[in-house]
């Protein structure tokens, strides 16, 4: 396997880039119930975002934007965000995801709708952080 | 030719069963294996279209709601979901064939199931 | 709130202990293990207390999100699903007992993962007994593959390629049943069970609905390994850790044998799969091949894990046979099977576990009658588990095969009847071989194993007894279980 070299267009272009792919991804996100998105779309751009820099400038400078333990802490955390929305609308009296029964106080219109939007966010952080963290497993053993 | 959806799934049905049987590289298996899972979900995919219908998106210039107007989203979630578990299955099988690949030193099925053989 | 929620808890809870589980155990990796158990023996008290509410044969069911069918999913509640419910949780925590003390010896330094996935391999089974929309039983269905893939692929040296093989096949028939599924929509409009049953029994019969039928039985036999399907079985197997083994035998093929259950007679019916198209009796004779394939290539084999992988092969035919005779004696033979199996098969593979700790193999040319001696415990467990596999009464195997004949002598399909006996013939066969060189060889002190010093630990000792003795229990108790149980839940039309 050839050495990685850096090449300078690749790295001017990606740099300049890549926060747009991000910005991109949290539009889709939180857009995802009036266009289509939603949680794995834009958590499938956000890891994109992520991964580019990782492919042009190399692990470790790459490390410095995402580090790479951060990984699986990280999809944990954004299903349980996801489990512990539908898990309050159970305590609460509904059904497991049963957004109108969530403690917030808010009508229960506003309250399905601030429910698929914190699961939508729990999706994205989730499929975001564990798509690089496939990629970084898998590239573990190479050196640069 | 209204029958055109059909007909290309069948072809990319048989062609990814044709990969995931015939070949003997395992990635060429696992192309395979992703043939088919995208042809499965061409076909919910090609069930779901109307005639003049447009997508399921409130447009407020088609007046009152009516479902006559807009093709079904159903699919196109369920196959959201389908197309989540194909990512997941070809991440956990390339892992398993860098793996094998590590351990065994070759990706080629014949020789594999030889130095399986061995201690 | 419990029994407003009880359909839903048990997958609900152990997908929150996976999930928790890595953040829990971070500092302290022994926490695993009893977090694990717990969480377990929750599942066994609920799945109790879920066939209390149902066992006199009515159905409760439960729709998430709030939203009614046929708009919402619908989990379902009757006596079939409780009752599987039960059998696959109890046998799973008593493996987990047993994978406490074997767990590190085979799978050093990974073991907070590995009882993540199987706490996730738990929850996509239950998940699939108590679903009772099609799609949903999709989703759940991958999540138990996939943990599935993982928790094979972890054992020794050749256990990476048993894995990927088993994956591609495993990934071929879920994309046949998710293509039924296609089909069944476009021809029904509905995805729920409940719904579909009612509307498949007035629809005409027309081509898609025999290609949906045909795709998910193809889909689902290729999870159960009927007969020509089985390919994978074997490698998997063998090559898994202990615990791994003793998990998948007896919970993967029965769920998929339940999936069958539930679509050929609950949600199509007795009308279009015996009368409209043969499907029953092709399902009946590739299961009658493979009962007497995995009986016949069982005695040729030199290690007891793999004979044991094609006994599950014959195994898995029984239950395909009692589907195929479509009556009630044969049904009932089959569900009472898939309690009976999980319960041996699950004993037997703890028994090889304990057999690869104490002596470092499980190779039946090498075992001697020092075996019987340095552990009298593990070889009973095997004798009443072996017994009981070739249908001694008052073993449960015995009670099983009684109404399978019973079923076949009903509907004069002598070829079955043979089948059946022949194959416990066999199977008499291959058990003895065991036996002979744990009685009779004596063994000379210059061998090589030098690991045969220990006794058994107590921890694998006693699940191993747990589950052996307890088939003594299950045949003598038979008659209430038919009575009380299973006999409501005979579906419509037999």
């Amino acid at each position: 396997m050839r050495r990685f070299r850096r090449n300078i267009i690749i790295l001017m272009v990606s740099k300049m880039v890549a926060p747009y792919i991000m910005l991109f991804a949290f539009y889709v996100i939180f857009h995802g119930h009036l266009s289509p998105g939603g949680g794995f779309q834009g958590g499938t751009l956000l890891s994109a975002a992520i991964l580019l820099m990782r492919l042009t400038a190399g692990i470790k400078l790459g490390e410095r934007q995402f580090k790479r333990i951060l990984g699986t802490p990280l999809g944990s955390l954004g299903v349980l965000i996801y489990f512990g929305v539908g898990f309050l609308a159970l305590l609460w009296g509904g059904e497991f995801l049963n957004y109108a029964y969530l403690p917030f106080g808010l009508t229960p219109e506003k309250l399905r709708y601030l429910g698929i939007l914190l699961v939508e966010i729990g999706v994205g952080i989730a499929v975001a952080a564990i798509l690089v963290s496939i990629y970084d497993d898998l590239l573990e053993h190479n050196n640069e | 030719m209204s029958n055109f959806a059909y007909i290309s799934v069948a072809i990319l049905l048989t062609l990814g069963i044709y990969g995931m049987v015939l070949k003997k590289n395992l990635v060429k298996k696992l192309i395979g294996m992703t043939i088919l899972q995208v042809a499965v979900i061409m076909f919910f995919i090609a069930s779901a279209v109307k005639g003049g219908a447009t997508v399921p998106v409130l447009d407020e210039r088609l007046g009152i709601p009516n479902p006559i107007h807009y093709i079904s989203p159903l699919q196109h979630c369920l196959m959201l979901t389908a197309i989540v578990v194909g990512v997941a299955t070809s991440g956990v099988a390339f892992a398993l064939a860098i793996l094998i690949y590590r351990r065994f030193k070759t990706l080629d099925e014949g020789i594999l199931l030889q130095r399986m053989g061995e201690k | 709130m419990i029994s407003h929620n009880s359909p839903a808890l048990i997958p609900l809870i152990s997908l929150g202990s996976a999930i928790a589980l890595p953040l829990i155990a971070f500092k302290k990796k022994a926490l695993a293990h009893p977090f694990t158990l717990l969480v377990s023996f929750t599942m066994v008290i609920l799945s109790f207390y879920n066939i209390a509410r149902v066992w006199q044969g009515e159905r409760i069911t439960y729709h998430f999100g709030g939203w009614l069918p046929p708009v919402g999913i619908e989990y379902l509640l009757d006596p079939l699903s409780a009752f599987i419910a039960c059998v696959i949780n109890t046998v799973a925590f008593f493996v987990l007992i047993h994978a406490g003390g074997i767990l590190e010896r085979e799978v050093p330094h990974r073991t907070v993962p590995y009882y993540a996935l199987i706490l996730l391999f738990l929850c996509g089974a239950n998940g699939i007994i108590i679903t009772g929309d099609v799609f949903n039983l999709y989703v759940f269905l991958e999540i138990f593959s996939l943990a599935g893939y993982g928790l094979i692929a972890v054992g020794e040296r050749a256990a990476v390629v048993a894995s990927f093989r088993y994956l591609i096949l495993g990934t071929l028939g879920a994309s046949f049943y998710l293509l039924g599924v296609g089909f069944l929509y476009i021809v029904t409009g509905s995805l729920n069970m409940a719904d579909l049953k009612r509307i498949i029994a007035v629809i005409p019969v027309n081509p898609a609905l025999i290609a949906a039928l045909a795709l998910m039985v193809t889909g689902m036999a290729l999870k159960m390994a009927l007969f020509p399907l089985h390919g994978w079985l074997p490698d998997a197997y063998t090559y898994a850790p202990s615990t791994t083994s003793a998990l998948i035998a007896p919970i993967g093929t029965k769920v998929a044998a339940y999936v069958l259950i539930r679509l050929l007679f609950f949600v199509f019916g007795i009308k279009i799969t015996v009368d409209t198209i043969p499907l029953l009796d092709v399902i009946g004779y590739m299961a009658a091949a493979g009962v007497l394939y995995g009986s016949l290539l069982a005695i040729a084999q030199k290690e007891m894990k793999r004979m044991l992988a094609y006994s599950s092969v014959a195994q898995i035919g029984y239950i395909g046979i009692g589907l195929s005779l479509a009556n009630p004696m044969g049904y009932i033979g089959a569900v009472l099977h898939i309690l009976n199996h999980a319960f041996m098969k699950g004993a037997l593979f703890l028994v090889a576990g304990n057999l690869r700790n104490g002596s470092g193999h499980s190779e039946i040319p090498r075992f001697d009658a020092r075996l019987r001696k340095k552990y009298p415990g593990g070889m009973a467990a095997f004798s009443v588990a072996a017994l009981s596999m070739i249908g001694i009464p008052p073993m449960a195997g015995f009670f099983s095969k009684w109404y399978l004949s019973l079923g076949a002598v009903e509907k004069s399909n002598w070829v079955m009847l043979a089948v059946i006996l022949i194959s416990s013939l066999l199977n008499a066969v291959y058990f003895t071989r065991i036996w002979e060189r744990v009685y009779l060889i004596k063994g000379n002190e210059e061998n090589d194993d030098t690991l045969l010093q220990e006794k058994e630990p107590l921890i694998l000792l006693v699940p191993t007894l747990i589950l052996s003795f307890s088939l003594i229990l299950l045949g003598l108790g038979n008659s209430f279980l038919v009575t009380k149980i299973i006999a409501r839940i005979i579906p419509p039309g037999m």
